[in-house]
């Protein structure tokens, strides 16, 4: 049987904010990593250890200084963005709207990367039934069928991320990048948005790859974890491999209690009564 | 509507074949009620040309003499060579309706539609519901371009239809870097920093304004001030006819962005991620807008509130979707600025206000509004 093919391969990268600038310090720093297809992949680290840059890396949202990586064996560099779009979907941490469109609309223009660019098509493409066949299988899918009608600028946080959801949904990527997915909701809306992750990932072979500042949700629900500190992978491998107090101890500098969660058996993470 | 937390991996089929979620699955009617359709697109289109040029028509109508709509229909009606001709049609009239009410009608409505439109470009490209070319200083730094070439004798008459709107070009385009400059430098700037790096803007380059007019001839300085508090005050036929050419083509390319202006709300980093290439498309909408603020501002001087007033209250009844919000706002922004000129040369007639006046009287206290009292809007 031929190896399961890798969604992304990256070599030696290299990023920097403001490449002009030598001496800036590196925000991701020869990084090298696999993103198998069809697994859910976390990274973590503390602030500032460049796991926002490396997910809007894979994202072609910013570019390498240096390094190589490959889409489903295609060089990103040479991709355009457009084709990117087909494959990757990304959600972003910040999706404070500025406009009140509906719903539906902001849910449609995950399509844009499909729609064929003449000259009239791109002008008014009005959107086609499949287009509107896939947003709403994506928003039923997200549970926001409901809310077509409503502004988005009208939305609770969880709604939002939702609606958010289902447009990267509606590009039908291969691959979803998540930034922080659940960094402003609730205990409820976390526990839905990651069970909603996890089915997409079981029974669509979704790859997915999000970034995480909570240690559990990344031990629950990711297969593989990617551990960055100062840009520089500092460990990957799966929950259990990962998630051990003198790694931690290290990455974080601080000390924790690391026990198993009494339903799945993975680690759990829980931080001591005070700072010693 | 939320998932029972005792079943946290509930699979996503199940999920779309709920009770609940199976309502909304027939439903394809009421999820395109949710979206902008063609036969939507077409009514409000539709509607608001019918109006435009209805509107046309009465301010035709208004001004010292008073015309009746059916003198008007004949006028027209014998311009094209169509219906009696000669006879008892008095030629005074004639001249008054098509010589001097006629250009400064369709002056006024292509000056509105462009300062609308550059007013919905620039709020989706900065995403700030109150950008608008005379708040932001663009239309200032164009003033300032033009006053510089006319200092300088660079527009001289032969000249004036060509050259003055490039300089008007370069002055806009000034104000446009810095302000997307800082925006692009703090990632998304709150909406007041925004509108207060246009008052800093505007200041400055109303200093320099100044500066010039005091060091030229009294008589050139005094054309100045009037052309600079805005008006429309006849133009040549040629300048009228190559300033319809110059703005069509910049708007028909705006209206080809649509899609792009949609996604570009979302955020640059979102729209990058969903396809567009983002640093083309800012490069574009950005000349162009500078195109379009220096052409106007160089024949109708600075006409502030448009750009911002339209766009708004369009969106408001018509939703946020550009394929609409843009033409929509284009031939309501042509209608507004057409009227309050009817006004401006009707109320006090025979003498006339500065129709920049006027807008900055209607829409400033609009403006204040939006800032004090409606700072939901503004996210």
């Amino acid at each position: 049987m031929m190896p399961q093919q890798n969604a992304y391969e990256v070599r030696s990268l290299f990023f920097r904010y403001g490449s002009a600038h030598v001496g800036t310090s590196w925000a991701v720093q020869d990084v090298n990593l696999q993103v198998k297809a069809g697994e859910i992949l976390g990274i973590v680290g503390p602030n500032g250890s460049g796991k926002t840059s490396l997910l809007k890396l894979l994202a072609k949202i910013v570019r390498p200084y240096t390094g190589e990586i490959t889409l489903f064996g295609k060089s990103l560099e040479s991709a355009t963005h457009r084709e990117v779009a087909r494959q990757v979907a990304f959600v972003p941490q910040d999706n404070q709207p500025a406009f009140s469109f509906s719903v539906a609309e902001t849910v449609l223009m995950g399509r844009f990367p499909h729609r064929h660019s003449s000259f009239w098509g791109s002008a008014f493409g009005w959107d086609s039934q499949e287009d509107c066949a896939v947003a709403q299988q994506a928003m039923r899918t997200m549970d926001v069928a409901h809310l077509a009608h409503r502004s988005v600028t009208d939305l609770s946080g969880g709604e939002r991320q939702r609606a958010v959801i289902a447009r990267a949904l509606t590009q039908a990527p291969k691959v979803l990048l998540l930034d922080e997915p659940t960094a402003f909701l609730d205990l409820q809306h976390q526990l839905e948005i990651c069970s909603i992750l996890r089915a997409l990932n079981e029974e669509r072979g979704l790859t997915i790859v999000m970034v995480s500042h909570d240690l559990n949700l990344a031990s629950q629900h990711c297969d593989r974890i990617l551990m960055l500190k100062d840009g520089v992978v500092a460990k990957m491998g799966s929950p259990m491999d990962v998630m051990l107090p003198e790694i931690l101890q290290a990455v974080y500098g601080c000390h924790v209690l690391v026990d198993s969660h009494p339903e799945s058996g993975l680690p759990r993470i829980t931080l001591p009564r005070q700072l010693h | 509507m939320t998932i029972s937390p005792s079943q946290p991996a509930s699979s996503v089929s199940d999920r779309a074949s709920s009770p609940k979620s199976a309502a909304a699955i027939g439903d394809v009617a009421d999820f395109r009620k949710a979206i902008l359709t063609m036969p939507r697109w077409l009514s409000v289109m539709a509607t608001l040309s019918t109006a435009a040029i209805v509107l046309t028509l009465v301010c035709l109508q208004m001004g010292t003499q008073y015309v009746s709509l059916a003198e008007v229909g004949r006028i027209i009606g014998r311009a094209f060579g169509v219906g009696e001709t000669g006879a008892n049609g008095s030629s005074i009239t004639d001249t008054i309706v098509l010589q001097l009410r006629m250009p400064r009608v369709l002056l006024g409505f292509l000056v509105g539609s462009s300062l609308a439109s550059v007013g919905v470009i620039l709020q989706a490209l900065l995403r700030n519901p109150l950008a608008d070319p005379y708040i932001l200083g663009v239309s200032s730094g164009a003033a300032l371009g033009v006053s510089l070439a006319v200092l300088f004798g660079l527009g001289g008459m032969a000249w004036l239809i060509p050259t003055l709107p490039i300089y008007g070009f370069f002055g806009g385009l000034l104000a446009l870097l810095v302000l997307y400059r800082m925006s692009a430098t703090y990632d998304r700037l709150p909406v007041h920093s925004v509108l207060l790096a246009g008052v800093i803007l505007n200041a400055i380059f109303a200093a320099l304004i100044m500066f010039i007019t005091s060091i030229m001839e009294p008589n050139r300085a005094f054309g100045m001030m009037a052309w600079l508090m805005g008006s429309l005050t006849a133009t040549a036929d040629q300048t009228l006819l190559a300033l319809s050419i110059y703005l069509a083509l910049c708007l028909a390319w705006l209206f080809k962005q649509v899609n792009v202006l949609n996604i570009l709300t979302l955020g640059e980093e979102p729209a990058r991620s969903l396809g567009v290439d983002t640093e083309r498309a800012k490069r574009g909408i950005l000349m162009t807008a500078a195109l379009v603020t220096g052409a106007v501002v160089s024949v109708s001087g600075m006409i502030g509130f448009i750009g911002m007033v339209v766009p708004h209250a369009v969106r408001l009844v018509l939703g946020a979707d550009h394929r609409l919000l843009l033409p929509a706002s284009a031939l309501v922004g042509g209608m507004v600025l057409m009227t309050a000129d009817t006004f401006a040369r009707s109320v006090f007639a025979p003498s006339e206000l500065p129709v920049g006046i006027m807008t900055a009287l209607a829409g400033g206290p609009f403006f204040i509004y939006l800032l004090v009292w409606r700072k939901d809007r503004l996210a």
